[in-house]
């Protein structure tokens, strides 16, 4: 293990370690802490210049409950969910099935169609911009949940394309091999053979796909405006803009934009981290 | 007649099925990815308000950016966040390493310490700019502490703005990069280790000769994913300064959708030329990951 663990060095050492872990983290999530201060303090406290002192009065409920109940915040936070939830499902589903085809099957033009997925998934947005703008409107779509879900979906799909073919890679082929020789229809090796295999896959991607759809601004921007259908990363600029220079509502509302994922993180950490870093190791 | 193309579909069901598998992603990621890349190279050529009839321009917009002063501010911002971004990797090594240890509570100090990373980039804007407030925002006073005083607060002032940027981007993704090189880490071969400590390897020694070279891949993800993120910097410039002060924050993506869609002036053409040249930027780092994993695949293969 690297580095030495700290349990074989000196005593000294240990317990500097165990002082400055608290510490260093305190300094990391500092601008976020400052963020959870300034959402339970009152009004009053930054017209008076108390930033950064203790809070004059703990306004934890009050401030969270007008976000709750005196702006749009619960509409933006549906709509993500409207969003981010079939998007998920979408693109999970069509990547089963073309990491499925690539991983599985031998035929020319497989590792060319691979990297069309794998290089499609990393250009700017912006050479996509216009066009998918055009596309979606003239399609009767712009600003409704459902133009932006085919866009994510499309998009998502060169993504978990790379996951789940290189997943499916990874997979004993003497299973397939052994369902075919049985007489085994392909789909039917989909379905029941590979498709079991591949739940952690599955798992790991639904919430890394939640987290980054749930967290997509750009193309919100792009393709959305105003309350019918914007997802909560764009609604909390309007939501900003109602409540101007008010740190207590602006910084409890911008909580409240980033609980959901950070919770699917805390819930689903294993299968999060595991998506993250695949191919991190060989 | 139904007897004889089920035939047909058995011999070739090799090539039917994975075809079949293959189809509806393909037409979804072609028409909302592949065919739109096209046809921005086309509008590129056009002088088009988005809504009117577009009027032919051949390389007129491309002839504009050669001389427009805000794309080649814009084009040196994009220097400085891939150079800077780049940080995030040594970084996110050197956090990686200081938690690489079994002690308790760890498990929880890694998540809290990954946190960042979830959050979404508007609100690690919105964060950081109220960090950077001028006069009360907590980086104002600690700077304030060894003296320091930034003229218009960080984001004010035009001369700082962009690495205040930049650094509020390094935090998500100095997240990212240590939870790469802890995972890399845990696969690190204790034998190999072992053997070093035998050699004398100690200390940068170690980390240089023995681990590094273990890690290569998650630094290989880690590079991909900083420069694509780098190139990909928009959000946090939206949220933070809007471009400002002066366009001095400006990057390609930012200006681009600023010459496209925002009160600038819907600049369809335009906006598809400034696209085009950060495609092009990026597809040198693409073909560059492209080949290295072709590399590995037919590595594989053998």
């Amino acid at each position: 293990m690297f580095p030495t663990p700290i349990q074989k060095q000196s005593r000294t050492a240990q317990l500097t370690y165990q002082s400055l872990l608290p510490l260093a983290l305190i300094m990391w999530l500092l601008p976020l802490l400052a963020v959870m201060l300034f959402s339970i303090r009152p009004l009053a406290d930054f017209t008076n210049g108390n930033y950064w002192g203790v809070p004059s009065s703990f306004e934890f409920f009050n401030n969270y409950g007008r976000v709750f109940f005196e702006s749009d915040m619960p509409r933006y936070l549906w709509n993500s969910l409207l969003i981010t939830v079939p998007t998920v499902i979408g693109a999970v589903a069509l990547s089963c099935m073309t990491g499925f085809a690539l991983g599985i099957y031998r035929f020319r033009g497989n590792l060319l169609i691979f990297f069309m997925f794998i290089a499609g998934n990393f250009v700017p947005f912006q050479i996509l911009m216009v066009p998918v703008r055009d596309l979606t409107v003239s399609a009767g779509l712009y600003d409704t949940k459902l133009g932006l879900v085919l866009f994510h979906i499309a998009f998502q799909t060169g993504f978990c394309t790379l996951f789940m073919r290189n997943f499916i890679r990874a997979l004993p082929y003497e299973l397939i091999e052994a369902a075919r020789v049985e007489g085994v229809a392909e789909w039917r090796i989909f379905w029941f053979v590979v498709l079991p295999l591949m739940r952690p896959a599955i798992a790991a991607l639904s919430v890394l796909i939640f987290t980054f759809i749930w967290n997509d601004y750009f193309w919100a921007v792009v393709l959305t405006q105003g309350p019918d259908a914007q997802p909560v990363t764009a609604g909390i600029t309007s939501f900003n803009s109602q409540f101007v220079a008010q740190y207590h509502l602006m910084s409890a509302g911008s909580i409240v934009a980033a609980i959901p994922p950070v919770a699917m993180f805390f819930l689903m950490q294993r299968h999060f981290i595991a998506g993250l870093t695949l191919g991190a190791v060989k | 007649m139904a007897d004889m193309s089920h035939t047909w579909m058995r011999r070739n069901r090799m090539t039917i099925t994975p075809l079949l598998f293959l189809l509806p992603g393909m037409l979804f990621f072609a028409a909302y990815v592949i065919i739109p890349i096209f046809q921005s190279f086309n509008i590129s050529l056009y002088e088009w308000d988005g809504l009117g009839e577009a009027t032919f321009v051949g390389l007129r917009n491309y002839e504009e950016l050669a001389t427009d002063r805000a794309f080649e501010i814009s084009l040196w911002n994009n220097v400085k966040w891939l150079l800077l971004y780049l940080l995030a990797i040594p970084a996110g090594l050197f956090i990686a390493l200081f938690l690489n240890q079994t002690v308790t509570g760890i498990r929880l100090y890694k998540s809290l310490f990954f946190f960042p990373f979830v959050i979404s980039q508007v609100v690690v804007g919105l964060v950081f700019s109220w960090f950077y407030l001028p006069n009360d925002g907590l980086f104002d006073i600690i700077s304030g502490w060894f003296g320091i005083d930034v003229r218009g607060g960080v984001l004010g002032n035009p001369n700082t703005a962009t690495y205040g940027i930049i650094a509020a981007g390094l935090w998500p993704q100095t997240a990212y990069c240590m939870i790469l090189y802890l995972t890399g880490l845990n696969a690190v071969d204790p034998e190999q280790v072992e053997a070093g400590r035998l050699d004398g390897a100690k200390g940068w020694r170690m980390l240089w000769h023995v681990i590094l070279p273990q890690l290569r891949p998650a630094t290989f993800i880690a590079f991909v994913v900083t420069i694509i993120g780098a190139l990909r910097s928009f959000d946090l410039i939206s949220i933070m300064t809007n471009g400002g002060p002066f366009g001095s924050t400006r990057v390609l993506s930012f200006y681009m959708f600023e010459k496209a869609l925002s009160e600038y002036g819907f600049r369809m053409g335009y906006g598809s030329a400034i696209a085009v040249v950060l495609f092009f930027i990026m597809l040198f780092f693409i073909a560059y990951f492209l080949w290295s994993m072709y590399r590995d695949e037919r590595a594989a293969r053998r």
